[in-house]
């Protein structure tokens, strides 16, 4: 698989993209590729809300130029929102090529808590996990352990690892074969 | 157009997919789109409408456990449409979605009877927990009064009707195999009542606190059948999107009734011969063994006997089955019930569809006793249905019985001493018998009456 990382508003939580890449690497069997966005994220921008439009960020990735990627994960550090809901963590299209994922929610601090590096990756790694996992087409799972389990809030994500289950390792394994789904 | 997306928080029930079904209503597309996205990769069934028409249409086509549905649409508002969705089914939970909180439309909602409502933008922890409480809810009622209604067939079974010798003897075996565990083949025509045998054994056994699990044997294709007796593990054969607990797992503790047993397929004959031997099987496309525990009750209207020898019944199976066997007389055998049968199916019947029917003529209950009954006592009661739909309260008369039921005694056919038997038996019976005022209104004379009476034997 090959896939397009693109960073978005990223601050300093760039610094956690080589890790991030890696463990979509070995996840996905993918070969990453950090990749600029070629629009403008303003357009995607509530201000009455003051948060993003994660449709509209989603919409923008697709109507992209080509690219030789099967999958685009874009990771923002603004706060998501889609309309009906007050926040996202992330939105994919199920069994599509695009995901986006917001780091915002996933920082300690946001919570009046003291800022944790290593936990923040760990919520990371997971929740671009968990999105991908839903361009492959998986629904939520209910092993505990796995990425694709649902979740409610920040402290939850860490319950659950940034690895799949066995059922939905195959289900993604068998999918991997011929899921060019961009053009 | 983008492709459904499936927004996070991860929101939904934690216990996994499958769990229920969603309707959103909303004038919205992007509301429609995201909701309906995030609630199906939690496994609910979904759905969406655009306005109040549209979602009476969705209530029509299928049947929903929640309704999310926008309080401000053009054409009829939210809270008339909660009102109409509550005319069609009370049971839906309807959660109201505001733009604007305000007490006046809390208590509106929730008034008309919403499950709650919510504020748009929607705490996504607050709706996930909200739908999942609603699904429950109607789940809990669902099965609220599935148990209401088995609590009211264990304290008040439908009683088996009959004073003949010939059914005292059949309940007084009923009383006496039900303080067995032993396994019974209950024998009869089709329509003689075995289910409500079964039922009887089931409700003075000790078992009755437990299920009595029926399942017609006849009425499933083979593959079918297995999956229904034995259930089946997540993935065990296309459309098996989900594990299933068969029936041989519902009856644990309780009773298994096993109608038609002589239809079953070889193949399932083997399978249900090693469960009833172990008490042990796995669900279809699963290897993990599960015990039961239940008592087995076979009924079947095929002579055994004859498909063992042809080889289409397991003489092994044959005899795991044949331990009791219970014969249900037809109903032609024990005519002296009939009329007792009549009475009660008449209060029953009268009961159900509020029509004040209390009695039966005696020319309609001479006709019902002389009816051979092919179809036995299901026959009867549908014939005394019908009756009373046709009928004017109180008295049910013979005139309203069914058009077979006057062709007694076989007459049954369309040649012309077909219509003459059934017209001399309809005056003999308008007379009351009266054979001088009878061969009056045939125009004919005694004699010719008699030969009639005695070429058709013709009886009182």
């Amino acid at each position: 698989m090959k896939l397009d990382l693109i960073p978005i508003h990223l601050g300093l939580d760039r610094e956690h993209l080589p890790a991030l890449a890696a463990r979509l690497e070995e996840t996905f069997d993918a070969v990453v590729r950090e990749r600029s966005p070629w629009f403008d994220p303003e357009i995607c921008y509530d201000s009455s809300r003051g948060q993003y439009n994660s449709t509209l960020l989603l919409a923008e990735l697709l109507d992209g130029p080509a690219t030789q990627a099967d999958r685009m994960l874009a990771v923002t550090g603004v706060d998501l929102f889609v309309p009906v809901l007050a926040w996202v963590f992330g939105e994919a299209q199920l069994a599509g090529p695009a995901a986006v994922i917001s780091t915002h929610r996933l920082h300690p601090e946001v919570y009046g808590l003291p800022a944790e590096p290593a936990r923040l990756l760990a919520r990371i790694e997971t929740e671009a996990v968990h999105e991908l996992g839903h361009t492959y087409g998986l629904l939520h799972c209910v092993d505990p352990s796995c990425a694709m389990h649902a979740s409610t809030y920040a402290e939850e994500i860490d319950l659950k690892s940034s690895r799949f289950c066995v059922e939905c390792a195959h289900v993604v394994a068998g999918r991997r074969q011929g899921a060019a789904l961009l053009p | 157009m983008i492709q459904p997306t499936s927004a996070e928080p991860e929101t939904g029930p934690a216990t996994g997919a499958g769990t229920g079904s969603v309707l959103v209503v909303d004038d919205e597309v992007a509301v429609r789109e995201s909701l309906e996205s995030w609630f199906r990769k939690d496994g609910y069934r979904t759905g969406t409408a655009q306005d109040a028409r549209q979602a009476l249409e969705r209530l029509d086509e299928a049947t929903w456990d929640v309704a999310i549905v926008d309080i401000k649409m053009p054409g009829m508002d939210g809270l008339e449409l909660q009102r109409r969705i509550r005319e069609v089914d009370p049971e839906i939970a309807v959660i109201i979605l505001t733009a604007y909180a305000s007490v006046d439309t809390a208590v509106q909602a929730l008034k008309a009877g919403a499950f709650d409502y919510v504020t748009k933008p929607v705490d996504p922890d607050e709706l996930s927990h909200l739908v999942r409480r609603a699904v429950e809810r109607r789940r809990l009622r669902s099965e609220n009064v599935q148990l209401r209604q088995s609590v009211a067939q264990l304290a008040h079974p439908t009683p088996v009707v009959g004073e003949s010798p010939a059914m005292r003897k059949v309940l007084e075996m009923v009383s006496t195999v039900a303080r067995t565990d032993a396994t019974v083949l209950i024998r009869g025509e089709s329509g003689t009542g075995k289910e409500l045998i079964a039922q009887a054994i089931h409700a003075a056994s000790a078992r009755r606190f437990f299920p009595i699990v029926p399942v017609n044997c006849g009425a499933l294709p083979e593959g079918l059948l297995e999956s229904e007796l034995f259930g089946h593990e997540k993935g065990a054969f296309t459309g098996a999107q989900y594990r299933r607990k068969g029936k041989l797992e519902m009856a644990d503790g309780g009773t298994l009734f096993l109608d038609e047993i002589g239809t079953i397929s070889p193949r399932t004959q083997v399978d249900l011969l090693r469960v009833l031997e172990t008490k042990e099987f796995a669900r279809v496309g699963g290897s993990k063994p599960i015990r039961v525990d239940f008592r087995v009750i076979c009924a079947t209207n095929q002579n055994l006997e004859k498909l063992v020898e042809e080889g289409t019944f397991r003489e092994d199976l044959y005899f795991r089955v044949h331990v009791v066997t219970l014969h249900l007389p037809a109903l032609r055998e024990r005519r002296e019930d009939i009329p007792l049968l009549a009475r009660h199916l008449v209060e029953r019947f009268a009961t159900q569809m509020n029509r004040p029917f209390r009695e039966i003529e005696p020319a309609a209950l001479d006709r019902l006793v002389r009816h051979d009954w092919p179809g036995n006592v299901r026959e009867l009661a549908n014939a005394i249905e019908r009756a009373l739909v046709v009928g004017s309260p109180p008295t049910v008369r013979a005139e309203d019985l069914p058009l077979p039921l006057l062709r007694t005694n076989g007459g049954a056919g369309d040649s012309l001493a077909d219509v003459e038997q059934a017209h001399v038996a309809h005056i003999l019976e308008r007379s009351g018998w009266n054979i001088t005022r009878a061969a009056e209104t045939l125009k004919i004379d005694r004699v010719t009456l008699y030969n009639k009476i005695k070429k058709y034997g013709l009886r009182k």
